[in-house]
């Protein structure tokens, strides 16, 4: 499913990050700041407006991405 | 005796710069690169064996990927490629210990340079705070690099870096591994670190707290309410006391002297032109105090945040807040704030509408003008009327800055959102060091500001107003013969529709190099015109009895918008590189200022007559 879709407080695993465009420059820095197959991440807030955009804690660090970036990141369920 | 070069290197919110204000102290100094906006911080110390060595406080990158200036400078400075800059004899590349899964896919990248190198492994207290066991020894084979624990807003492993960077350091081993630092950072994360299950407790519980959908946005209304609740209460006796003892230094500086015109230069242009500006550093002082606190708790980002959905709502992103911020002490530093966001249009968006925001120069003239012409009665029995107007200004100015961005961005050609992809930073305490340093810095723009730009423009002022002088048995008021007179009568037709009489043009003129000395040069044009000392002192009410309300209130619709400050313009120049955005800038708000002018005017006309 895609980051946007996951609920709050539910771990789960990056499984690979789409490009929208030959060069992406939004999917290349996720990829850096280590949006990389099998990272756990958690949703863990989201802003007040629109749900909106989203925070997300992977691995010890917490990003604030706009749904439309969020969006391009495929996750799975923690086991 | 030699010198060493070393370069701090590191990914965003390492504690990089606190280390470099632990290693340099104050002897620290703030330039650009030369052709782009990216900001040069150098600072020296002394080492042990007696070598001075320069440190290079390169700017903070996820990455060596070109993707921005910012990359492209740290890559260059790292591999000695930049003109004027020399090749760093050791690089120190700074990791927060608490996020090393993020920070340590970047030291494989530096590594990868082959050039001397050590590893600072910041922040050494917060990791072992959270259960984080790091084994360094481990890390330093895995690694091939010299690694040192630091705490950097302590001195705790300072000295230890310092005696590490006084050794010969090696050169990193070379590396033949291109695109496996992901799973190589993993790797060497499992071999040398042992992470507990739950960390940051405090940040999770921060976090559902200050970012909660329902009381997040109360919230930061709420502390931004205290923040300017302090600046205007904390900062009033420290004003007084500057106006009263520049008042008395005048008073003794200008004593022994005879009536006359040196009398007059020094009483005016001297100390009355520094004291009316002067004011304003308490003002300023006090809100950066807050602003670099919020910035160093962790907070001001979470501000970006929770705002980010209404800045896209004017084509911005979260992360135009913190420059729009700081442009309510000055446009200046906000417009060097804007240095922090990577995507250029919206960094020029920012660029633009910085002006709108209320600066702390606009507060004297607002102040006069409110206090002269609008009741101070009470409203519900508790808030002052004209304190509410005054945060009316306020938020005028954010409105209309958030209307000419969202302009420009269905204006734009290319639709393309800004990205946001930013950080939130674990919170931490702010320290203290770096707090004072970052207020001397703020402090010292702004007196270098009064005793250039605003010094020789009251002087300028005191000259146009004081020559040529009364001719003998001419009737009229002094400035009436004044070359600042005759320009004032010059222009006044074009601002007939708005309302403003000559002694506002003549004010307007030395307006222009800074917002705040209109009110000095009021001061001057009304005292010079013919009256004295004590009505001088008492301008506001001069000007009640003179000025018509539609007048009053046009002046202050004016003063929103009008690109009433050289130095503001000054700096759009610097960082963006050309006239351009001057001229867009300059256009756009003379446009608006004069529109909005003149329809205040004439609807307060209509409504009052």
């Amino acid at each position: 499913m895609k980051l946007t879709e996951l609920k709050a407080f539910t771990p789960a695993r990056v499984v690979a990050v789409s490009d929208t465009s030959d060069t992406d420059p939004i999917a290349r820095r996720l990829r850096e700041i280590g949006f990389v197959d099998g990272e756990p991440l958690q949703v863990v807030g989201r802003g007040p407006f629109g749900a909106d955009p989203l925070l997300i804690q992977i691995g010890f660090t917490r990003f604030a991405l706009r749904r439309s970036e969020a969006a391009r990141v495929t996750v799975e369920l923690a086991a | 005796m030699s010198t060493l070069n070393i370069a701090l290197v590191g990914n965003p919110n390492c504690g990089k710069t606190a280390l470099f204000n632990q290693l340099t102290g104050s002897r620290q100094k703030v330039a650009n690169y030369a052709g782009v906006t990216v900001e040069r911080k150098e600072g020296t110390f002394t080492a042990p064996s007696g070598r001075t060595v320069h440190v290079l406080d390169l700017p903070g990158t996820y990455s060596l990927d070109a993707l921005g200036a910012d990359e492209i400078i740290t890559r260059d400075a790292c591999l000695g490629q930049i003109e004027g800059v020399a090749v760093p004899d050791v690089i120190v590349c700074v990791a927060d210990a608490t996020n090393l899964r993020l920070h340590l896919r970047f030291v494989l990248e530096i590594r990868r340079l082959g050039r001397p190198m050590v590893l600072a492994l910041n922040m050494m207290d917060a990791a072992r705070k959270r259960g984080i066991e790091i084994d360094t020894a481990a890390l330093e084979r895995e690694l091939g690099l010299p690694v040192i624990e630091t705490v950097a807003v302590t001195s705790e492993g300072t000295k230890a870096l310092i005696t590490q960077i006084d050794r010969a350091t090696p050169s990193a081993p070379p590396i033949n591994a291109v695109d496996i630092d992901h799973n190589e950072t993993r790797r060497i994360l499992s071999a040398t670190v042992v992470m507990p299950t739950r960390t940051a407790k405090t940040d999770d519980a921060l976090d559902r707290f200050l970012l909660n959908p329902w009381l997040g946005i109360p919230l930061l209304l709420f502390i931004m309410f205290l923040v300017f609740q302090a600046v205007f209460t904390w900062a009033a006796p420290a004003m007084d006391a500057i106006e009263a003892s520049l008042a008395w230094l005048g008073g003794i500086a200008t004593q022994p002297l005879a009536d006359g015109l040196l009398k007059s230069f020094i009483a005016d242009a001297l100390f009355g032109g520094l004291g009316s500006v002067l004011v304003f550093l308490p003002q300023i002082i006090i809100l950066f105090f807050f602003i670099l606190i919020l910035e160093e708790s962790g907070y001001l980002p979470r501000a970006s945040f929770l705002l980010d959905r209404v800045m896209g709502a004017a084509g911005l992103t979260g992360r135009s807040f913190i420059p729009l911020l700081s442009s309510h002490a000055c446009a200046i530093p906000g417009i060097m704030a804007t240095r922090s966001i990577p995507d250029l249009r919206e960094r020029m968006t920012t660029i633009l509408i910085s002006p709108l925001m209320t600066c702390s120069a606009r507060i004297p003239v607002y102040t006069l003008l409110i206090g002269a012409f609008l009741p101070n009665t009470q409203v519900f029995g508790v808030l002052s009327f004209q304190g509410l107007v005054l945060f009316g200004m306020y938020l005028i100015g954010i409105l209309s800055g958030l209307i000419v961005s969202w302009v420009i961005s269905i204006s734009r050609r290319e639709k393309r959102e800004y990205p946001l992809l930013m950080e939130l930073p674990s919170y931490r305490f702010p320290n203290l060091k770096s707090l004072a340093l970052g207020l001397w810095e703020r402090a010292m723009i702004f007196i270098r500001r009064i005793t250039g730009i605003i010094f020789a423009v009251n002087t300028l002022l005191w000259v146009l107003v004081t020559f040529p002088g009364k001719p003998d048995g001419a009737t009229g008021p002094d400035i009436d013969y004044s070359i600042a007179g005759r320009i004032g009568h010059f222009i006044q037709p074009a601002f007939d529709a708005i309302g403003f009489n000559w002694q506002i043009c003549v004010a307007l003129i030395p307006g222009l190099a800074a917002r705040e000395v209109a009110v000095s040069a009021l001061g001057t044009v009304y005292s010079v015109a013919g009256s004295d000392d004590e009505i001088a002192s008492q301008l506001g009410g001069l000007i009640s009895s003179q000025w018509s309300l539609a007048t009053a209130l046009s002046l202050m619709a004016w003063y929103v918008f009008a690109p009433q400050c050289l130095s503001t313009l000054a700096v759009i120049k610097r960082e963006t590189n050309g006239w351009t955005y001057v001229a867009i800038t300059a256009g756009y708000l003379f446009t608006l200022a004069y529109v909005a002018a003149f329809a205040t005017y004439q609807i307060t006309l209509g409504l009052t007559s």
